[in-house]
């Protein structure tokens, strides 16, 4: 069994081994990084290629821009994605238009890691999830992995991609545990993965709220109603194909995310998919309401997408009533 | 100008900076028809720093211009053809009609790019130069960007993280006095790009911008200690912008007699040419190197006009290769 955070650390170990123009680059990297995720890498490839930064989040992303449009593959790591604000000049009107404004002379591999959402109070400006942002700008590919396997082979994938890649790694996954094969290889990014099967329901999920759903759809299970759980894992490009035909098969959709509803990428999949199904109740969306995250566990838990309610708009959707 | 006057040299100089001020008269010219079709800026007057600095970069040193970057991206070598047709956004420019005069590149002469957000670019050579770092060669990168630049804090970020990690660079403040349509001192605290360069412990040194002599050996001596290995330098050049903010602003917010009077005393084709004169190079031969240039420029300008538009399909190439429109429209 492998964490996420190692297998996370396990991808990046692996891309310096086996290209020298792999470096990282961040804050306190030196030190293993905020979390841990880069912790010994310092030791093995030396504080060149595993580079302290000072706290200039846009010198790192510009840094890294420059670096990566003259031959080498930055992993950017930008520690909270609500700091990585501070640098949204030099990844959406740099990194991700550089290749096309000047006409493809150049590409930008770089892979920005943003830790988001919530864990336990870290209030307004250290536990946003801030994903949706970057699925509108053209030229970025956005990646939200849920499990350990997916954190090492979608985390080596962005590596190894000549797009700039948002990596997003939720700090409530750090910990935990799950099977990441001694053979795991990169996986192609776009392609999203059924949690669970069933046929009454689809649920679209990403990153941490995944695993809420997949609580829900054992839950539900019981009651007699089979949802579907769809891990979108990368949200740019997003599987278009894997949640249609999922819809096709159930009649029913509920896109689940931690980030703010309104706007949120919950809303492009919902439109999506009532322009190409037939459904037998209309789409639905849960997401957190629109207010800031809140420190106290009380006004925080408030803006949580649980199982709970993901349980309980299914059964709305489905006409089943909660069993007592 | 230095008492030693290298005749040749500045003969050369001379030519390069009526080549590009032809260039922007040519493309005034062409944006007042409509053949250029977004804002240009353009640098005339400022025609010394191009071709003093850049001028001395080798073809493989990387380039990190501005929005005002024309003198920039033809004295790093570029072909002013090319250019022309991507000024017009037609077929055969440097970026295929994508970028226009704000993104020109021609990375195949180490122009990474002119850069429609002031002070982005700094960071960006600041990473340019980490990458010669860790890949380790003798290439050093130039970033030239204005005055109003170094209030962003980018200038900051940009410059520490040079000095800290000890990078090949050297940054230029191309100070024309002007941020957009204010007056940069009225918005700027302290003494300018020297001083908080010096604040950082970064080597620099301020010079006469409109002497192309004066900052040609200027950039000789401080690229020579930035290829050495000393870590970067600034340069602040002073010089003075003729036109408004883009060809489409008269700038009238500035005083004209004050206008007048720095065009005269300052122009720095016209100082070289003084010196040229005085060293005994016939005004004639001088006015036959303008003529030149022109004539150059206008056939350009004349090229490029015949050339097509780009295939409206490009505008779904070089987005992305995971996720672009091409596979995936929405």
């Amino acid at each position: 069994m492998t964490t996420y955070i190692e297998a996370g650390k396990r991808a990046v170990a692996e891309a310096m081994e086996a290209d020298p123009t792999v470096w990282c680059l961040g804050e306190d990297l030196g030190r293993g990084g905020v979390f841990g995720q880069y912790k010994g890498l310092v030791e093995r490839f030396g504080p060149g290629r595993v580079s302290d930064a000072p706290i200039s989040e846009a010198a790192i992303m510009g840094v890294a821009c420059g670096a990566a449009m003259t031959g080498t593959r930055p992993v950017v790591e930008m520690r909270f994605s609500d700091f990585a604000l501070c640098a949204v000049d030099e990844l959406v009107n740099q990194a991700a238009k550089a290749r096309f404004m000047f006409g493809g002379q150049s590409k930008v591999p770089i892979t920005v890691r943003e830790p988001i959402g919530m864990w336990r109070s870290s209030a307004a400006q250290h536990s946003q999830s801030l994903e949706a942002w970057y699925t509108h700008i053209p030229g970025l590919v956005v990646v939200c992995p849920a499990t350990p396997a997916d954190n090492y082979s979608l985390l080596l994938a962005a590596i190894r991609c000549d797009d700039p890649v948002v990596y997003m790694e939720h700090k409530n996954l750090w910990p935990l545990e799950g099977e990441v094969p001694q053979e795991a290889e990169a996986d192609p990014l776009g392609k999203a993965r059924v949690m669970v099967a069933g046929s009454d329901v689809t649920i679209v999920s990403w990153s941490a709220c995944v695993h809420e759903a997949a609580k829900a759809a054992e839950e539900l299970a019981r009651e007699g109603i089979g949802a579907e759980v769809i891990d979108l894992r990368t949200l740019w490009p997003w599987d278009k194909e894997a949640v249609l035909a999922s819809v096709a098969k159930t009649g029913r959709c509920l896109v689940a995310h931690e980030a703010v509803a309104v706007a949120g990428f919950g809303a492009e999949i919902a439109a999506t998919v009532a322009e190409h199904a037939v459904l037998k109740s209309p789409i639905a969306r849960l997401g957190s309401p629109r207010a800031p995250i809140a420190y106290a566990p009380t006004m925080e838990n408030v803006l949580r997408v649980t199982a709970d309610k993901i349980a309980e708009r299914v059964r709305t959707m489905t006409g089943v009533k909660a069993v007592a | 100008m230095t008492a030693n006057v290298d005749v040749a040299r500045l003969r050369d100089q001379f030519r390069r900076m009526n080549e590009i001020r032809a260039f922007e008269l040519e493309a005034i010219e062409a944006a007042k028809d409509g053949r250029v079709l977004g804002a240009i800026h353009p640098s005339i007057g400022q025609e010394a720093v191009a071709v003093g600095i850049v001028g001395n970069l080798r073809r493989d040193d990387r380039l990190l211009s501005t929005h005002r970057g024309h003198g920039h991206t033809l004295a790093k070598g570029a072909e002013p053809r090319a250019m022309m047709c991507e000024l017009f956004g037609r077929v055969g420019g440097n970026c295929g009609g994508k970028g226009g005069s704000m993104h020109i590149a021609d990375f195949g002469v180490g122009m990474l790019g002119a850069n429609g957000v002031v002070s982005a670019n700094i960071t960006i050579a600041s990473g340019a130069a980490h990458a010669i770092k860790l890949l380790g060669d003798d290439r050093i990168v130039c970033c030239l960007f204005g005055d109003g630049a170094i209030n962003r804090g980018p200038f900051l970020e940009g410059l520490n993280w040079a000095k800290v990690f000890a990078l090949p660079v050297l940054f230029v403040c191309e100070d024309n006095d002007w941020a957009a349509t204010t007056r940069t001192r009225a918005m700027t605290a302290g003494e300018g790009a020297k001083a908080r360069a010096e604040s950082l412990g970064i080597a620099a040194e301020r010079v006469d911008g409109n002497d192309v002599g004066a900052v040609d050996e200027l950039a000789r001596e401080a690229i020579a200690r930035v290829r050495g290995g000393e870590g970067p330098f600034l340069i602040h050049a002073v010089t003075f912008r003729h036109t408004g903010h883009t060809s489409a602003d008269p700038g009238a917010y500035r005083p004209a007699e004050e206008v007048a009077r720095r065009i005269a005393e300052e122009d720095p084709i016209a100082r070289a040419r003084a010196h040229l004169e005085l060293a005994g190079v016939a005004a004639a031969d001088l006015d036959a190197d303008v003529a030149q240039v022109a004539r150059a420029m206008a056939e350009d300008a004349a090229f490029a006009s015949a050339q097509p538009y780009p295939d409206a399909d490009g505008a779904f190439d070089d987005v992305q290769d995971v996720g672009s429109p091409r596979v995936m429209a929405f």
